[in-house]
């Protein structure tokens, strides 16, 4: 039987968690890559 | 959009992402990446160097995804690997694998542009022996499949040096030899107590193919071969005193814990395998030592042993 798909709290919970893990991987990433060109640049390479 | 709600999985847990990159074998190649770093000669900035201890960090995290996407019908048939995300049902195996490369491609990619072309080739090979060459091809076809696919884990300090010197010579090539020849009987050990699991779903592991007898001897062998090797670093002079003193002394150990091993026999079914269980976990401490003692001394006689 088809119907609409209503994601229950446990679905919700791990979307939420999911998203928040990935968003301080990207955020610990772009920090990662500012402090990268910042000593490329001081070191000349 | 309509759908089918019994199809609909739960999204898979954080957990099982961090369960898939197999953390506990991620310490290991961290330490020893990390000892490659600090123990060759040079200079490499606090960042850089983060930056390629991450790496070596993800891609080994990417090349256990892969394993385990592969090998997932094989890990539901182990005790010891069924409650795995893949094999629990936990994640499906798309997600597992697209995982797996998304980590690899990166840790290759933020490697070569941050650190350098040739640890990121180093690193990408490291990935694709263990992915490929190991997972996909050896370990279903060969008992030598741990010999051949021990490379694999041997690549950590191999990067960490290259890391700092940008190109390979005879020291990193040396610690690359010693994690080759310590894996065959670190897990020749694991296989001894574990074998009827490996029997189970086929995988040919030396214990099951050509049986214990040959496995106790080879693992005596290869602990006989460790000696040199581990010393070989002191010897050819690109250590101190205080390195091949350790060497000499762990690896002598190694072969007093090989020795019951090589010659003993099952008493029964139902026996405790003391000493196989003994060895695999000295043998973990021998390398964490082994590697310390490396950095220890790097730390103590500063640059005077370049190799």
């Amino acid at each position: 039987m088809n119907k609409q798909f209503e994601p229950d709290e446990e679905y919700l919970r791990r979307q939420r968690t999911r998203n928040i893990v990935l968003a301080l991987i990207l955020a610990g990433f772009a920090i990662l890559f500012f402090a990268i060109t910042l000593v490329r640049i001081k070191e000349g390479g | 959009m309509n759908s089918t709600v019994s199809a609909i999985a739960l999204p898979a847990d954080w957990r099982d992402f961090l369960a898939l990159t197999k953390p506990r074998v991620m310490s290991l190649v961290i330490f020893t990446g990390l000892c490659g770093m600090l123990a060759a000669p040079g200079h490499i900035h606090p960042v850089l160097g983060f930056t390629a201890i991450l790496c070596i960090a993800i891609g080994a995290g990417g090349a256990a995804a892969l394993n385990q996407w592969w090998e997932s019908d094989l890990d539901a048939g182990m005790r010891r690997t069924a409650d795995r995300p893949l094999p629990a049902g936990r994640m499906d195996r798309e997600t597992a694998r697209d995982f797996g490369v998304g980590l690899s491609a990166a840790s290759v990619l933020v490697m070569g542009l941050a650190i350098g072309w040739l640890a990121g080739l180093i690193l990408a090979i490291s990935i694709v022996y263990y992915a490929v060459v190991y997972t996909i091809w050896l370990k279903p076809r060969t008992p030598q499949n741990i010999v051949i696919g021990g490379g694999a884990g041997a690549f950590p300090p191999m990067i960490g040096w290259i890391a700092v010197t940008g190109d390979i010579t005879l020291m990193p090539v040396l610690l690359f030899a010693i994690i080759f020849i310590w894996t065959p009987p670190h897990f020749w050990a694991l296989a001894l107590f574990v074998q009827s699991d490996y029997a189970k779903v086929g995988i040919p592991m030396l214990p099951v193919v050509a049986g214990e007898k040959t496995t106790r001897r080879q693992i005596l062998l290869y602990s006989l071969a460790l000696l040199p090797i581990a010393a070989a670093p002191w010897l050819v002079g690109g250590t101190g005193i205080i390195y091949g003193m350790a060497a000499l002394a762990l690896s002598g150990l190694f072969l007093g814990f090989a020795l019951p091993v090589a010659f003993r026999t099952r008493t029964g079914e139902d026996d405790p395998m003391r000493p196989e269980k003994r060895l695999f976990g000295y043998s973990v401490l021998y390398l964490f030592a082994l590697f310390a003692a490396l950095v220890a001394d790097r730390v103590i006689w500063g640059q005077e042993f370049v190799r």
